[in-house]
């Protein structure tokens, strides 16, 4: 009998040799004269497993991990292709991994279940089925839907998702556009990734039921370049999106046209934020806009235009398949639906965690991240990504949720949380900060590309104890400068991490390094 | 679909960049799709590139060379055999890619944005691979690799060196 055999492929799995461990384990089977067959799923998200191997058996999918080419040998000694127990790395029913069934995955239900560019497999679970939806609805009930699901934008500025596709929607009929930000820059993120390279057709999906809200014909994916396999994994699916009519003209039939294309980005963090991206989609050095115009009414081109997030778009397809009500039943207050956490750096067990907002970050970090890799005890705690405050042990047992986090100047922003342990150097960081502002500037606005340049010197000074109370106080004034006086986020939040140095970690700033510089 | 790895830089003439920008020159927003071009199949974007691409879609030349300067992603200069990205970012930073970046560049004999002498490997920093869970990343060429120590770092490049001789 056939036996079906799972090893991922996203970019974790991967970085960590899944390749060869496929491939020992094809060479294993040929020689037992076993029958198998092996898929390359997508990841769960469970990182600290990685790779993870799946065996299909009569109770479900058993799963061993994390599994090193040197393993492979023995695995299949004690009975891998049976599903057989009797190994370390064994870890029984992968359903039952409490790490993944305490999740509340709607978004991720498919990563790591399906082939990712199975759109067999896809429709197995429920894929296109919101676009099938959709297909058949008046625009404005598809924007409904969407303002009744709460769904604000994943991307980090928590706008409301369904009001943004409004204002495209009542924008006069012509040529308008979806636009997803797939720019996924800050550290500490890689839901968009997994998404892509794990489901892709959930993202095509999202799109095309945007486009169809909204009266969209064309959608670009503007991609990071950092993301070569997502580009060809989205891409690839792409292809086959099209050769099964679920993009193009005439859309399974329907009559109604969207195409959908990937653009590469080129390096360039400031193109996460929505004006630049779109400069650079139109082939310009990817500098801010001042708003308003609203990219909603003046966008790409000039025209009116949907911005959002990966995660945003991906959570669409549920939301028309299930309901609005059914995604806002998740949740609490004002952020609705689930959260995408990401638990990065230094986490024993890190990877993705989709669960409703109002978790709190201990609860993470400790009950799904199993504390620090380096078993040292955790000092700092970055969410959000670089342009957010770390935050310290008083601050963690905030819910998840957009306004509490905002209430102590912290940001939820993309769901990464990136934990570091007692040996960092916070003072190093708030230098760090800084420096990857002046790195990263567009240098429209003086506040921004200047002031991280000053940033930098002025922690300099401070860290080489040079006129200390002084600098400190400058510092300050610094980044109440960059915060109010910014064009866009870039500016105005690089101040957010330096300034929570400053609050609560101040001895890491003015430590005495012996008046040695930096 | 594995990543494939290393692309080999071709050589190129005034007309085959003309022909790579004519293929794209009249997509919407065809400036990136160009410079991408150009960048895959040469391995940088030659100075020569800046006025056929200025030319054929009415820019200036000093719009194009702006353009061409305020992405990382693109360079201006032939680069080594393998382009070694170490990621600088927070997540690896809480699991000593600092560390790693000091011996990337003493094992390699080189600073960010520099060639090595043998013209093997070009290092570059950059600012998240999405691989945050795993740090310290790195990426050669299309891979990525995650966790990586100073040892697993000096295997990787005899295994780059040796396969070099080899093919050789």
């Amino acid at each position: 009998m056939t036996v079906t055999v799972y090893v991922p492929r996203d970019t974790t799995a991967l970085a960590l040799g899944a390749d060869e461990v496929a491939a020992l384990i094809a060479q294993a089977a040929t020689r037992r004269e076993r029958d198998i067959k092996l898929v390359r799923n997508g990841s769960r998200g469970l990182f600290w497993l990685e790779p993870m191997v799946e065996v299909e058996t009569a109770q479900g999918r058993v799963a061993y991990g994390p599994v090193e080419p040197d393993d492979v040998a023995g695995l299949v000694e004690a009975g891998l292709f049976d599903g057989g127990a009797e190994h370390p790395l064994a870890r029984g029913l992968t359903d039952e991994i409490p790490y993944l069934k305490r999740q509340q995955r709607l978004t991720f239900s498919r990563i790591g279940i399906t082939d990712p560019l199975s759109i067999d497999d896809y429709r197995a679970h429920r894929g296109f089925a919101g676009l099938e939806k959709a297909l058949t609805m008046q625009s404005q009930a598809i924007v409904d839907e969407v303002k009744g699901s709460g769904l604000r934008g994943r991307g980090g500025a928590a706008f409301p998702t369904g009001i943004k596709w409004q204002t495209v929607h009542d924008e006069p009929e012509g040529r308008k556009y979806i636009v997803c930000n797939a720019d996924e820059g800050d550290s500490g993120t890689f839901a968009d990734r997994l998404a892509m390279e794990c489901d892709p057709y959930m993202l095509i999906e999202g799109m095309t039921i945007a486009g169809l809200a909204v009266g969209a014909t064309q959608g670009y994916i503007y991609l990071r370049s950092e993301y070569p396999l997502a580009h060809r994994v989205v891409n690839e699916a792409l292809r086959r999106a099209y050769a099964a009519g679920y993009l193009g003209n005439d859309i399974r039939g329907s009559g109604k046209h969207f195409e959908l294309e990937v653009r590469l980005g080129a390096g360039a963090y400031i193109c996460g934020e929505e004006t630049s991206l779109l400069d650079s989609l139109e082939g310009k050095r990817g500098m801010v806009r001042a708003k308003p115009p609203l990219p909603a009414i003046q966008g790409l081109f000039g025209r009116p235009t949907v911005v959002n997030n990966v995660l945003s778009l991906a959570a669409v397809p549920f939301i028309l398949d299930r309901g609005g009500q059914a995604y806002a039943d998740y949740g609490m207050g004002k952020s609705r639906g689930t959260l995408a956490l990401q638990l990065a750096g230094n986490v024993k067990r890190g990877g993705l965690v989709e669960l409703a907002f109002g978790t709190t970050l201990r609860e993470l970090m400790e009950d799904f991240g199993g504390g620090t890799a380096s078993e040292r005890p955790l000092r700092a705690v970055q969410v959000g990504g670089p342009l957010c405050a770390y935050l310290p042990e008083s601050q963690w047992d905030l819910p998840l949720d957009y306004e509490a986090f905002a209430e102590v100047g912290a940001g939820v922003g993309h769901g990464g949380v990136v934990m570091s342990d007692d040996s960092v150097d916070m003072g190093e960081q708030a230098r760090f900060a800084m420096e990857f502002c002046s790195v990263e500037s567009c240098g429209k606005c003086t506040p921004c590309r200047i002031g991280a340049v000053r940033g930098v010197e002025v922690i300099d000074r401070i860290r080489a104890d040079d006129d200390r109370a002084a600098n400190l106080e400058l510092l300050s004034d610094l980044c109440d400068t960059m915060v109010a006086g910014s064009l866009c986020a870039m500016g105005g939040m690089t101040p957010f991490p330096v300034q929570s140095v400053l609050k609560h970690f101040p001895d890491d700033l003015t430590r005495s390094r012996g008046g040695s510089p930096c | 679909m594995t990543p494939s790895g290393k692309r080999q830089p071709q050589a190129w003439t005034h007309e085959s960049l003309q022909r790579e920008v004519d293929a794209l020159k009249d997509e919407p927003g065809a400036m990136l799709p160009i410079l991408h071009a150009i960048q895959d199949r040469c391995g940088y974007i030659p100075e020569a590139a800046v006025p056929i691409i200025a030319e054929t879609l009415r820019h200036t030349r000093a719009e194009v060379h702006g353009i061409i300067s305020f992405y990382h992603h693109f360079r201006s200069h032939p680069v080594g055999s393998h382009v070694v990205q170490v990621c600088r970012a927070e997540a690896c930073q809480s699991v000593g890619s600092r560390q790693l970046e000091a011996h990337v560049k003493q094992q390699l004999g080189v600073d960010y944005h520099q060639t090595s002498r043998d013209n093997e490997f070009t290092l570059e920093p950059v600012y998240c691979l999405g691989n945050c869970a795993c740090g310290p990343s790195i990426r050669v060429d299309d891979e990525i690799h995650g966790r990586v120590t100073a040892e697993k770092f000096d295997r990787l490049v005899d295994r780059l060196t040796t396969s070099i001789l080899e093919v050789q």
